[in-house]
């Protein structure tokens, strides 16, 4: 079984993803499986009841899409074609504060270790590592930092709030 | 300036540590030239021409001696001893070897400095007003401002692969010297009839292929939103910004195809569900910032040099140094000097580590142990005694650093080009020298008076020629370099685009033609008129019959 990363450690991954899959016929039965937000929006009576579905996001999707199905979903997928397409960042930190999203949130496609850590913030917790990739190797991408400076998803207050108000200043000019 | 403090230190530190990891996962196969290209980039090293570049940032123009002195080291020991100050207040290496990199990185992190983000398809170095702090005209002291926007975007998760690059200028005066208008953003700080600041934003302008002005899309955004804002646009950009076609991938042409009213609209949207919110920078932050920037412990003076008054009276060169290289301080008794990087025979920008040094002694002597990088590629002391100037004039000349030419035909703002930059089309700092070389008389220079001369060698624009009094483009027609003049381009707060004057002209022609247009002016010119304002006067015209009659 391919292996992923999940919650900072090697995992086996149960899920099975069709992102070709364009009517419930495509869609595997008696397996967790991830489908296309299109085959989703279509058919998302009969899979909600159908339950154990996740849906899976290419970069242009609008996450709002899913406003009314985060507190249910259990796994959505977010794809990068290219680790160069930096749009999927902005739908996870979306899916997170904006849509309250908290199942599994995976990266799929051109994922590598040293996207690791920033995805990670951004609200991502499961990672479908490159097939020709070492998951073992890449969980150290997790530890690049110990934290920055910007707000996100894991991390809502930016540094200026963490910071500790007592902390000393100490300025140019003594 | 901002001094470090443990968490800053700890970012720039695991910088190094992952960037180092990555250049030996590169150079052991693990990384392919694909993998490792955005990586690199976004710690400022290009492969260029000849050797890799790297380019490191100087926020918001503000370097301390310790750090100059650790450039001028860097210049020596992995470089050929000199580097090159650019157009957005960086400096550039020449020929370091990749495997020295990050040694080199963590050298910069002795002195709290960094090459993140300084290159790649991110939220680059912020620019601003290199007399901060100290200009007459100042409404709001940008630079804490700039600090908390360094801090925000370095290293922000959600923005590391942008469709193309993004650049940041922020100013806190009435008059312009960041060039906000030609950038992603520029952000101008301003007070509301209350007292309260506020930012004037400005979205969508740049040079490069398609030289767009910016859009103002907010006229007051109240100052604790700043991040929020910049959070919004960053995200409605990176959301739904080109990335089929690098050149239509920045954010100018997302603001033309949505319309700006369309793009504002979206960014306010998003905006409203940010403001407020963790984001919003209280004022016990701006305060700490701020903290950081106090004016350094100057004298109490109660009126203006004598001594200094005499020295101009006395000596012409110096008294002609001081009409263009010294500009007046907000404090009685001061000054604010540019150290000029533009003497003939020298590429401009260019600076030995031999100078470096000695800029660095001369700035602790003189200047509080603090100098600034401006956008035309020169470097200020900001808080220099009147009584000192005609000394520190003296010990600048030494060091060939007070060429009196600061504003003039002969400060030319000029790319790397063909000679290094591996995107370049054609050459441009020996076009540069053979214009400085052409206009060697200093009372000729200084009669024709402010003019600014910018030039490029391709057309992704690095030596602003778009907005150049006379702006140069070198361009390739079938494999040799020509060169494509435009005229009535500005920078400021009524930025305006060059417009081209004709056909383009071989390398050799172009100091004619720089004499031709300048022949024009001084013809037509009315008393106390500067060379643009002629051009904007009498239209292109004049200008071209003159050039295209003998040149062609």
């Amino acid at each position: 079984m391919p292996r992923l990363i999940k919650d900072g450690a090697v995992a086996v991954d149960r899920w099975t993803l069709a992102p070709d899959a364009y009517s419930l016929t495509d869609v595997p039965e008696c397996v967790p499986v991830a489908v296309p937000l299109a085959l989703w929006l279509a058919e998302r009576g009969v899979l909600r009841a159908r339950g154990n579905v996740g849906v899976i996001l290419a970069p242009d999707d609008d996450p709002s899409a899913l406003a009314e199905d985060t507190a249910t979903l259990p796994l959505i997928a977010i794809d990068f074609p290219q680790f160069t397409d930096g749009r999927g960042y902005s739908t996870a930190r979306l899916l997170r504060e904006r849509y309250r999203f908290e199942g599994e949130l995976r990266a799929i496609g051109d994922v590598l270790r040293d996207q690791l850590y920033l995805m990670a913030e951004c609200g991502f917790d499961a990672f479908a590592l490159r097939e020709d990739r070492d998951p073992e190797d890449a969980l150290r991408g997790l530890r690049d930092f110990s934290g920055l400076y910007a707000a996100t998803a894991r991390t809502p207050q930016p540094w200026f709030r963490r910071r500790k108000a007592s902390s000393p200043i100490e300025t140019f000019y003594p | 300036m901002y001094r470090y403090e443990d968490f800053d230190r700890s970012i720039v530190a695991q910088r190094v540590v992952q960037f180092r990891d990555q250049t030996r996962r590169f150079l052991a196969g693990e990384l392919t030239e694909d993998e490792f290209r955005p990586l690199r980039l976004q710690n400022g090293l290009y492969i260029q021409k000849h050797a890799p570049m790297l380019r490191v940032a100087i926020p918001y123009g503000v370097l301390s001696t310790l750090q100059l002195r650790k450039l001028a080291h860097i210049a020596r020991t992995y470089d050929r001893g000199y580097g090159h100050f650019t157009t957005r207040q960086n400096i550039q290496f020449n020929w370091p070897r990749l495997e020295d990199v990050p040694e080199i990185l963590a050298e910069l992190a002795e002195v709290d400095m960094h090459a993140i983000q300084t290159s790649g398809n991110c939220v680059r170095n912020t620019t601003s007003d290199p007399f901060a702090g100290v200009a007459a005209d100042e409404v709001v002291d940008p630079r804490p401002w700039c600090e908390l926007v360094r801090q925000w975007s370095t290293l922000h998760p959600e923005f590391a692969f942008l469709p193309r690059k993004f650049k940041i200028a922020i100013t806190g005066a009435t008059g312009d010297r960041t060039a906000i208008l030609v950038h992603d953003i520029g952000a101008q700080a301003v007070r509301d009839a209350a007292g309260n600041v506020g930012f004037r934003v400005a979205v969508g302008g740049g040079q490069g292929r398609t030289p767009i002005i910016g859009h103002v899309i907010r006229e007051f955004l109240p100052a604790a939103e700043i991040l929020n804002y910049f959070d919004a646009i960053l995200r409605v950009y990176n959301r739904h910004g080109r990335r089929d076609n690098k050149y239509k991938a920045r954010i100018k042409i997302l603001v033309k195809e949505m319309t700006p009213a369309a793009f504002t609209h979206r960014v306010e949207q998003e905006w409203a569900r940010l403001c407020g919110g963790p984001g919003t920078v209280p004022p016990e932050e701006i305060e700490r910032l701020a903290s950081h920037f106090t004016d350094p412990p100057r004298q109490d003076l109660p009126r203006a040099s004598l001594a200094y008054r005499a020295a101009l009276a006395d000596s012409r060169p110096f008294s002609q140094w001081a009409s263009r290289n010294v500009r007046p301080h907000k404090r009685t008794g001061y000054a604010i000097v540019t150290l000029s990087l533009k003497k003939t025979g020298v590429p401009p920008g260019d600076v030995t580590a031999a100078q470096m040094d000695a800029i660095a002694d001369l700035a602790d002597r003189h200047s509080f142990g603090e100098l600034r990088v401006t956008h035309e590629q020169n470097l200020v002391f900001t808080d220099v005694l009147q009584s000192e100037l005609y000394t520190l004039w003296t010990r600048l000349k030494a060091q060939e650093l007070a060429t009196p030419n600061i504003g003039l035909l002969t400060d030319i703002i000029c790319c790397p080009g063909g000679d290094f930059c591996s995107l370049a089309n054609a050459k441009s700092i020996p076009i540069a020298d053979a214009i400085q070389r052409r206009f060697d008389d200093l009372d000729f220079l200084h009669d024709i008076g402010e003019i600014e001369i910018n030039m490029s060698g391709c057309m992704n624009a690095c030596g602003h020629h778009h907005v150049g009094h006379i702006g140069i483009l070198g361009v390739d027609k079938n494999g040799s370099e020509w060169y494509q003049v435009s005229l009535g381009g500005s920078q400021g707060l009524q930025a305006s685009l060059g417009k081209v004057i004709g056909p383009s002209f071989a390398a050799a022609e172009v100091p004619d033609v720089i004499a031709q247009l300048i022949d024009v002016y001084i013809d037509l010119r009315h008393p106390d008129e500067v060379f643009v304002d002629t051009v904007r006067r009498a239209g292109l015209d004049p200008f071209k019959e003159r050039v295209y009659a003998t040149a062609h």
